[in-house]
């Protein structure tokens, strides 16, 4: 290659006037055994560059945080779906009117009946109830002959 | 698309990106995560990225960004590791000099360059981009990239040659 060629793109070079090829030319030259004495001192700028542009991204490429974005979307949508279940049962159960129809009596005697049956009901209940208080009575009765009035 | 589809979209110019945010972030590492950072991005961008007409280009330009606005947020926070100015006063220096890969000189030089100056460097000289596309990542006319091109070559010719003169930069 002849010199001056090489000189004057050099020129060229520092200038920024050369095109892509005639860069090629020059890294192509100082790559070469035979660069002249005085240009021995370019060698590395071109070296360099062309070093460079070895160097690889060996790093990995996480690509898999979009699943991770949709699992939290999924999560989202999920405990919303609960709160809204939640919300909307005890929001039903609260609201619900309380029935308030437990039946009735056309036929008065047979009304009349029915209430002597549930007060007789009751009467036993309380009466079960009150058996149980005579232990009290005994008491009662110990005490009083204990303690003479 | 789909993830296979998306790797061989960006299979191509990936390293780029690397080297480009390497060069201005300098560390491995931070280079690293800013590149799959923006590989992210832009695989969220995915049902949109047909809208572009060079995908490669977004990437650059978001990688640039991304990379520029760490180095400002790292600035504010006063946290940034001085790489640059760094000179080894070892005693053994000179006997080192000699055999030290003279490339790395022209990698330090290069740290030392403003950002601007460092990308259009990185895109032209290394990638090898034509003006018309680094005028795209940057937003930036084609006589002005040349202008700073210009500049940026003159400085590292300067230096190399000290370099070569005395043995330190």
């Amino acid at each position: 290659m002849a010199l001056d060629r090489i000189e004057n793109l050099l020129e060229k070079y520092f200038e920024a006037e050369t095109s892509i090829a005639e860069e090629k030319e020059l890294k192509d030259y100082f790559a070469s055994s035979d660069v002249a004495q005085h240009l021995e001192q370019y060698k590395p700028i071109f070296g360099y560059a062309v070093q460079a542009k070895q160097e690889q991204f060996t790093a990995t490429i996480p690509l898999n945080t979009i699943k991770r974005k949709r699992v939290v979307w999924l999560s989202v949508a999920a405990s919303v779906a609960v709160l809204l279940g939640v919300g909307l049962f005890t929001f039903n159960h609260y609201n619900q009117p309380k029935s308030q129809d437990l039946g009735t009596y056309d036929d008065p005697e047979e009304a009349f009946r029915e209430t002597q049956k549930a007060l007789a009901m009751i009467s036993e209940s309380v009466n079960k109830g009150i058996g149980s208080m005579k232990y009290l009575n005994e008491y009662q009765q110990s005490k009083n002959r204990i303690f003479k009035k | 698309m789909n993830q296979n589809e998306f790797m061989q979209l960006v299979n191509p110019f990936k390293d780029k990106l690397f080297r480009v945010a390497k060069r201005l972030l300098v560390s491995t590492e931070e280079a690293e995560d800013a590149t799959q950072e923006v590989l992210v991005k832009l695989w969220n961008k995915n049902e949109s990225l047909d809208q572009y007409n060079s995908v490669e280009a977004l990437a650059m330009t978001m990688t640039k960004n991304y990379c520029l606005d760490q180095l400002k947020s790292k600035r504010a926070g006063n946290m940034r590791i001085v790489h640059n100015n760094f000179t080894n006063r070892d005693a053994s220096l000179h006997q080192k000099v000699e055999d030290i890969d003279t490339w790395n000189w022209v990698e330090k030089i290069m740290d030392n360059l403003p950002e601007q100056q460092k990308l259009i460097v990185q895109m032209r000289d290394i990638e090898e981009m034509e003006f018309e596309e680094i005028g795209r990542v940057l937003e930036m006319n084609e006589q002005a990239i040349r202008t700073a091109l210009s500049r940026a070559r003159k400085v590292i010719r300067e230096k190399m040659i000290k370099t070569h003169h005395y043995g330190i930069g």
